[in-house]
């Protein structure tokens, strides 16, 4: 079984100790006490981390000396027989992304589009901008990057599941995957790394081609000449390298996405997972900030990166007047290929 | 024989009567296991007297009559059992009136559910009726005969408590009116504060005249419904957890299923929780007081909310569909349930009993458990899908189905839409004096015993 590279000397030596003094659901008086939870986790004893981390994934961000605090915390709480959420939502996860042969596989050739196991990204990798890769879609649990179970801490699963889906694709003989979903960006190259996993093909974040087929395109690109506020994923967390990317892409479809209070490494999530964890509360209060913050700095559209934000986000923020939007669907805009508000 | 048909011609026309092999055929079965049974004739009335000239006819001629809405009981009521004339309700479809500010509408015997529900949503957007998950070519009448239930039903009772009269052709052909309609012209009560005649036939599955009109109480449409889905893996906690939410008063249905398949759903009971609303505000506060009552499963980790909003449009479907694909797993879409009505409390046993009949004659369960009148009970499904090309998979489905029913009745639970093998375990089961009293009704009401025979069957 693979083990979490951890190095618990970095640890000991940090003076930062911003994987949890950075956390936005947890307050610590600073440094000592922050870093002593840290230390408490890596030793395996109790932790009030344990019980009051809602799993939004940014620790992995605001830790700059490459270990894995939110990996190891969940680690942890599985060893300790935790659930983050509720039990039965946990088991159906796990029940629901189990793999049963049912999946499907297009005209892989070298490379390979992977649309997880989301309907709704199928749709997406389509038109001009997917034109040479649209027909290689992969599809199903057999190609699902498993780190949604991080949220419930059930890292064995992503241990067990992580290496067949690996596999899956290196009998596919592909040299390229296009990862359509940051999650799966973030498995093949954060989880898989953290874990020693070998990937035999290459990853390729989905935004780094939709920027590259955009630059081609560019003589087609009509300025869309709009205001958006930008919902960060937060699986975008595990490759904040690849945060640049949405705002050169912005750029070169001609939309401002003025700075808010919550971006980038202060984003706020959707919420979801933290409706599941810990109920409405704390969720609607995150969801109206965000939203709130939004409108704030002139949005007229929320642009999603991510469909189960988009899901989970849409009609909010639309009984609020913004327009909900995936980022593929803005770019299909730009080049007259979907009209506008109409995404 | 020829006779009979002449007459049944001279009464509704050539094109109202049928004895054609073909149609006999299809007039002899319904969707679920048990064995069909040829008619010798089917007939379409268009009106009243029609109704009351046919049955005058099979009154005359000892000849069965078997009143039919859509069939779609899956229990086999309208198999005419002992041959006879199957009477399709289904020409008689008029919606005669709608008194908006009473909130009722009386419809004629035929009436289908979806075509009430059209009506109401182009005529009346601001009324709404109890409408049945059934298939919306199921009729209004056929489901208060069997005490139906609907989306209202938590709310508001069992469909036929929110019936305000009836007109109902007697096994004699006489026209009798029931409720207020009887004493003037509005049809606001079956029964209360006359002696309530209704449940001479509410209930009675045909077996004791053929109902030509209804009236049915209407409610508000609220102009925003919305759902919830709360999942626990600890069957236990059911009860509670609808006891919870059946305090906040606010609930428009709640149903609470499992079922092994697909894959997400094994292992965990699904209550699914609808709420209506005309504003937002009202909307938001009633989802959060159902979030805050149920609070205390979340912070054990036993049961959370699962995110919906895909699937959203499908639970709110009305009727909804999804029951149906459950027919299907295992190719050749049958199923048929049987849905004691019992106490909440014994919710765990039921769901035990399912699993276990579905081990021991290795056939496909799901469950779909309704309540009642905020509580007091529920109607409790045990599915069962079956291929109808697979014989020996159709028998080990009414083998089952037989002994849920039987347990049901040693639980203390009551048979809803029994076929009528569950009738007569029931009648066993029954009290003397209260099986003397139906005896009674029946030979008093239809003396030749020609009303949907082979049902309610009661021997003294
Ligand atoms: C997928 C599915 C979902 C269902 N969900 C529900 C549900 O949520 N709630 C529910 O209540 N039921 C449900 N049912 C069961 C059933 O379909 C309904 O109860 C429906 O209302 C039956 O209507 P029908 O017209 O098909 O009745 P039929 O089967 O035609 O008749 C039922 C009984 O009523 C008698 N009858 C018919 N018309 C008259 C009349 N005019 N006068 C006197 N007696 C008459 C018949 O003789 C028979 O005994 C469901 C069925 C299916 C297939
Ligand atoms: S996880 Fe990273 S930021 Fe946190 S204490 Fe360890 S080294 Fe420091
Ligand atoms: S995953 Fe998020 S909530 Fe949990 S400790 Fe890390 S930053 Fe905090």
């Amino acid at each position: 079984m693979h083990q979490l590279k951890f190095d618990q000397k970095v640890c000991a030596s940090c003076r930062s100790a911003d994987c949890l003094l950075k956390c936005q659901y947890m307050t610590f008086s600073g440094h000592k006490e922050a870093h002593g939870e840290m230390m408490k986790i890596m030793k395996g004893r109790d932790s009030r981390v344990l019980t009051e981390c809602m799993t939004c994934y940014a620790c992995e961000e605001y830790c700059t000396r490459g270990n894995h605090p939110f990996y190891l915390i969940s680690e942890r709480r599985e060893k300790k027989g935790m659930f983050t959420a509720p039990r039965p939502i946990t088991n159906q996860w796990i029940n629901m992304t189990q793999m049963q042969g049912k999946y499907l596989v297009g005209d892989v050739k070298d490379i390979a589009l992977s649309c997880c196991y989301i309907p709704d990204l199928g749709a997406l990798g389509t038109g001009e901008i997917f034109r040479d890769v649209a027909s290689a879609g992969v599809f199903g649990a057999e190609f699902m990057c498993p780190a949604v179970h991080t949220h419930f801490a059930r890292m064995s699963v992503i241990k067990e599941r992580l290496p067949v889906v690996i596999e899956n694709y290196r009998k596919l003989g592909v040299k390229e995957v296009i990862c359509l979903h940051d999650e799966c960006y973030g498995t093949l190259t954060s989880i898989a790394s953290a874990y020693g996993m070998e990937v035999p093909f290459k990853p390729v974040y989905y935004l780094d081609y939709v920027l590259e087929r955009m630059k081609e395109l560019k003589e087609k690109i009509k300025p869309l000449n709009i205001t958006v506020a930008y919902q960060r994923s937060c699986s975008n967390r595990l490759i904040p390298d690849k945060l640049p990317v949405v705002k050169k892409i912005f750029q070169l479809i001609g939309v401002k996405a003025p700075k808010r209070t919550y971006q980038d490494e202060n984003a706020l999530c959707c919420a979801e997972i933290l409706r599941s964890i810990s109920g409405y509360k704390l969720a609607d209060d995150v969801v109206k900030r965000n939203i709130d913050d939004m409108l704030n700095v002139g949005a007229e559209y929320c642009v999603f990166n991510c469909p189960a934000c988009q899901i989970s986000l849409s009609e909010k923020v639309a009984k609020r007047g913004l327009k909900p939007v995936h980022i593929i669907d803005l770019c299909k805009m730009a080049i007259g290929e979907k009209e506008r508000g109409t995404a | 024989m020829r006779d009979i048909r002449k007459s049944l011609v001279d009464i509704v026309g050539e094109r109202g009567v049928s004895d054609a092999q073909e149609e006999l055929w299809f007039y002899s079965r319904d969707p679920g296991v048990l064995a069909p049974h040829r008619p010798d004739y089917v007939v379409a009335p268009k009106t009243t007297e029609e109704v009351q000239k046919i049955v005058r006819l099979a009154n005359r001629e000892k000849i069965p009559v078997v009143p039919m809405g859509n069939g779609m009981s899956l229990a086999g009521l309208v198999i005419p059992l002992k041959g006879g004339i199957v009477m399709d309700m289904k020409r008689m479809n008029k919606i005669l009136e709608v008194n908006s500010m009473a909130r009722y509408v009386v419809v004629e015997g035929g009436t289908s559910q979806g075509a009430l529900k059209a009506y109401l949503q182009e005529h009346h957007p601001t009324l709404r009726h109890s409408i049945p998950d059934a298939p919306p070519a199921t009729t209004i009448a056929a489901n208060v005969s069997l005490h139906g239930q609907g989306r209202l039903t938590n709310q508001y009772g069992f469909n036929s408590d929110m019936v305000t009269g009836l007109e109902v052709v007697l096994p004699t052909g006489k026209i009798c009116l029931v409720g207020s309609p009887s004493i003037g012209p509005y049809w606001i009560s079956k029964g209360p504060t006359l002696p309530d005649l209704s449940g001479l036939f509410l209930g009675w599955l045909g077996c004791t005249g053929i109902i030509t009109k209804v009236g049915l109480k209407l409610y508000p449409n609220k102009k925003i419904r919305d759902a919830e889905l709360f999942v626990t893996d600890r069957v236990d906690l059911i009860p509670h957890i609808l006891y919870k939410l059946t305090h906040l008063e606010m609930l428009e249905d709640i149903n609470v299923w499992f079922q092994p398949k697909p894959l997400m759903f094994l292992g965990n009971f699904h209550i699914t929780i609808f709420f209506t609303g005309d504003t937002e505000e009202e909307i938001e506060f009633k989802r959060k007081m159902i979030w805050d009552a149920l609070q205390e499963y979340m912070d054990s980790k036993d049961g959370g909310f699962m995110a919906i909003q895909y699937m959203k449009s499908v639970l709110l479907e009305m009727p909804g569909r999804n029951i149906a694909d459950f027919a299907d797993v295992p190719k050749g879409g049958g199923f048929e349930y049987s849905g004691p009505i019992a106490p909440i409390e014994h919710f765990p046993q039921y769901a035990a009993k399912l699993v276990e009949l579905a081990a021991k004659y290795n056939v496909l369960y799901a469950s779909a458990a309704r309540l009642i009148s905020g509580g007091h009970c529920m109607m409790f499904s045990i599915s069962f899908a079956f291929n109808r090309n697979d014989p020996a998979m159709m028998e080990r489905v009414e083998k089952a189905l037989d002994e849920a029913m039987a347990f049901a009745l040693d639980m203390g639970g009551i048979p809803w839409k029994p076929n009528f093998k569950e009738q007569k375990m029931t009648l066993e089961k029954m009290e003397p004096n209260a099986r003397n009293l139906l005896l009674m009704i029946k030979k008093n009401l239809d003396p030749q015993g020609i009303m949907n025979p082979g049902n309610w069957e009661v021997n003294s």
